[in-house]
């Protein structure tokens, strides 16, 4: 059984006006398939705390630590976190010009599993994934991200999950900017590689929309760079009806 | 009572410009030619069809004596499209062009007999002419490719090993004929190789030429292409890729003299290394007699590695308010982080992330050449080029 495990971790970025404390102690435990829902306002440091996990070089880490399965995440290099099992759906997918999609998933799938894919059950499974994600095929031809709209962007990040099958899947606020009919799709997705994998999941999301699709296990209140509250799916119901105020109150109050 | 007096020769402000010494050239189709080495000054590196170029690097093929001796090629045969020696007196000479510089002069001058390369024929057919191992010493070459009427064809004119090599290059285009012309470049590291290229489109042609520049120290191609008569077509390609100490230049124009010509300019770089550089000038002149005219030429570089430098030059002249289209685009940028950043989050390691992104940047230009044999090799020499073999 995986477990991912954030311990007090402190993450700062260089900006143009100087070193900016961004995550000030967070801990957090993710086993094997929960789903944790990460909550808070805009500029809380929900999108750090995800790039962090992944390796972005912007996010310098401080102090604390990350551990898969015992290992030290901290000490590998952003494709090795890739390949012992994390996974980031980006928030903004960048486009790679005169990379097709079908080129992309291939080289990434050969990368994770180590060896190349067997060609006719990739083939089928890319098929079928992109047909559940209601990709038309005309897709796999494309380049990656290239002219998408947001919603496509989107479920290639989720294509990708679907057919990585990572340990661990970190969703940056993947329900942004989707209309009901997309965010169903890409929740439909993420449910169905949880089935079907196991995986555990941080879901960062600003809105409690897509919890009416994808059910948290728990919910973590991320405010000014650390998890001001936690508890069950009712504090996501909480939320929506009294927003983030309280919690900003609060720490102004602190302050 | 007004003067109906002559102005004479001395009076102040007659000369054409009031210095009276230096006259701008005002068209790009006006620009000094001659086939007469003699007839151009010295280079020194300040003028501007040297300006950019490492004129000392060689100056034995602008001022010194060349060697106009036949150049040894390699090729196989191929039906429809022949092989042979012309003289200097065949009437196609100088049908497509007149040097404007005076390597190209140089050469002109010097060369003994012409390489001939003729397509006719209308089913497609390739053929490989190779230069390898040219020498040390400065050579002369010419070639004339011409493809008869309504002929189809690609020829690839390859150059590998060693050379001092200032050449012209005459592609001749009958009426109808699809023609595909590769100009490819792999040079050993202190080669220096001057091309002049030019090409003269007739009634409803097509020509597709393509600069391939991967070798060499010093690789400067300059296609010129005269859209002469109505309907004809060019599209002009260029791939290079520069690494530490290479100079890879090019300078494109493009005449659209006839009504309802086409043209489409895209040349593509990618830069790697301490003091790698490419030079690339797009110019494209739409004269009075070209009504109708579409055109678009863009330049992109894609900049690996600090210490490099690309310079990119698009010129656009329109002489006439009646064309259909003609645009210019020019950006070099850095290699994007970001993109490293996303592949390298699947799982790809970074050196083969950064061979992903240079592959899909150039591979506009590869997969447009139209022989998948030829664009597997580039596509391999692509990489290897990354990989700094």
């Amino acid at each position: 059984m995986s477990v991912l495990e954030i311990k007090n971790l402190h993450v700062n970025v260089e900006t143009d006006q100087g070193t900016r404390e961004i995550l000030r102690g967070v801990d957090l435990v993710i086993n094997e398939g929960e789903i944790h829902a990460i909550m808070g306002p805009n500029g809380s440091g929900k999108s750090t705390l995800a790039y962090t996990i992944a390796g972005h070089p912007k996010y310098t880490v401080v102090g604390g630590e990350i551990l898969l399965d015992g290992e030290n995440v901290l000490e590998m290099s952003v494709d090795e976190r890739a390949r012992v099992g994390l996974f980031l759906a980006m928030q903004y997918p960048v486009e790679i010009p005169g990379v097709t999609v079908t080129n992309f998933l291939r080289t990434a799938k050969t990368a994770i599993d180590g060896e190349a894919p067997s060609v006719r059950t990739w083939v089928k499974d890319v098929r079928e994934s992109m047909k559940n994600l209601k990709m038309d095929s005309a897709f796999a031809e494309r380049n990656v991200n290239e002219g998408f709209s947001g919603g496509e962007k989107k479920r290639n990040e989720i294509l990708q999950l679907e057919l990585l099958k990572p340990k661990f899947a970190v969703l940056d606020e993947t329900d942004s900017g989707l209309d009901v009919d997309a965010l169903k799709i890409v929740s439909e997705g993420v449910n169905r590689a949880k089935a079907n994998t196991g995986l555990g999941i941080l879901l960062i999301t600003h809105y409690t929309r897509i919890l009416r699709y994808i059910k948290p296990d728990f919910v973590h209140v991320f405010v000014a760079g650390r998890i001001a509250e936690q508890g069950g799916p009712e504090l996501a119901d909480r939320l929506e009806e009294e927003g983030y105020d309280r919690y900003q109150v609060a720490e102004s109050a602190a302050e | 009572m007004t003067s109906t007096a002559m102005p004479t020769a001395g009076q102040h402000g007659l000369v054409a410009h009031s210095d009276g010494a230096f006259v701008p050239v005002q068209t790009r189709s006006e620009r000094f030619r001659s086939v007469n080495v003699e007839d151009f000054a010295p280079v020194n590196g300040r003028e501007h069809e040297w300006k950019l170029s490492p004129v000392a690097a060689f100056a034995d093929l602008t001022a010194g004596e060349l060697d106009g001796s036949t150049l040894p090629i390699e090729t196989t045969e191929v039906a429809g499209i022949a092989v042979s020696r012309i003289s200097r007196d065949d009437a196609r000479i100088g049908a497509a062009g007149t040097p404007e510089d005076r390597a190209s002069a140089n050469a002109w001058s010097t060369f003994g007999e012409a390489l001939l390369i003729s397509v006719t024929g209308e089913d497609e057919k390739i053929a490989v002419v190779t230069r390898t191992g040219l020498g040390d010493a400065p050579r002369a070459a010419h070639t004339v490719i011409e493809a008869a009427p309504n002929s189809r064809g690609l020829v690839v004119l390859a150059g590998s090993g060693s050379a001092r090599l200032s050449e012209n290059v005459e592609i001749l285009v009958g009426e109808g004929a699809q023609l595909t012309v590769v100009s490819l470049q792999e040079w050993d590291d202190e080669a220096v190789h001057l091309s002049s290229q030019f090409a003269r489109l007739g009634r409803d042609s097509f020509l597709k030429h393509i600069v391939v520049s991967l070798g060499g120290k010093v690789v400067r191609v300059n296609p010129s292409t005269h859209l002469a008569e109505q309907g004809a077509d060019i599209e002009s390609l260029g791939l290079y890729f520069a690494d530490a100490g290479q100079h890879l230049e090019q300078q494109v124009f493009v005449h659209h003299d006839a009504p309802h010509t086409r043209s489409r300019v895209t040349y593509k770089g990618a830069l790697q290394g301490a003091g790698a550089r490419s030079v690339w000038i797009g110019d494209v002149l739409i004269a009075q007699t070209a009504p109708g005219t579409d055109s678009y030429e863009q330049n992109r570089n894609l900049v690996l590695t600090d210490g490099t430098r690309a310079d990119s030059v698009p010129n656009l002249e329109i002489e006439t308010g009646d064309i259909e289209g003609a645009g210019h685009a020019s950006a070099t940028g850095r290699f994007d982080d970001e993109q490293l950043f996303y592949l390298m989050a699947r799982g790809i390691t970074e050196g083969e992330a950064r061979r992903l992104v240079v592959r899909g940047f150039l591979t506009e230009i590869v997969q447009k050449i139209g022989s998948p044999d030829l664009e597997a090799r580039l596509t391999a020499a692509v990489e290897a080029e990354l990989e700094g073999r």
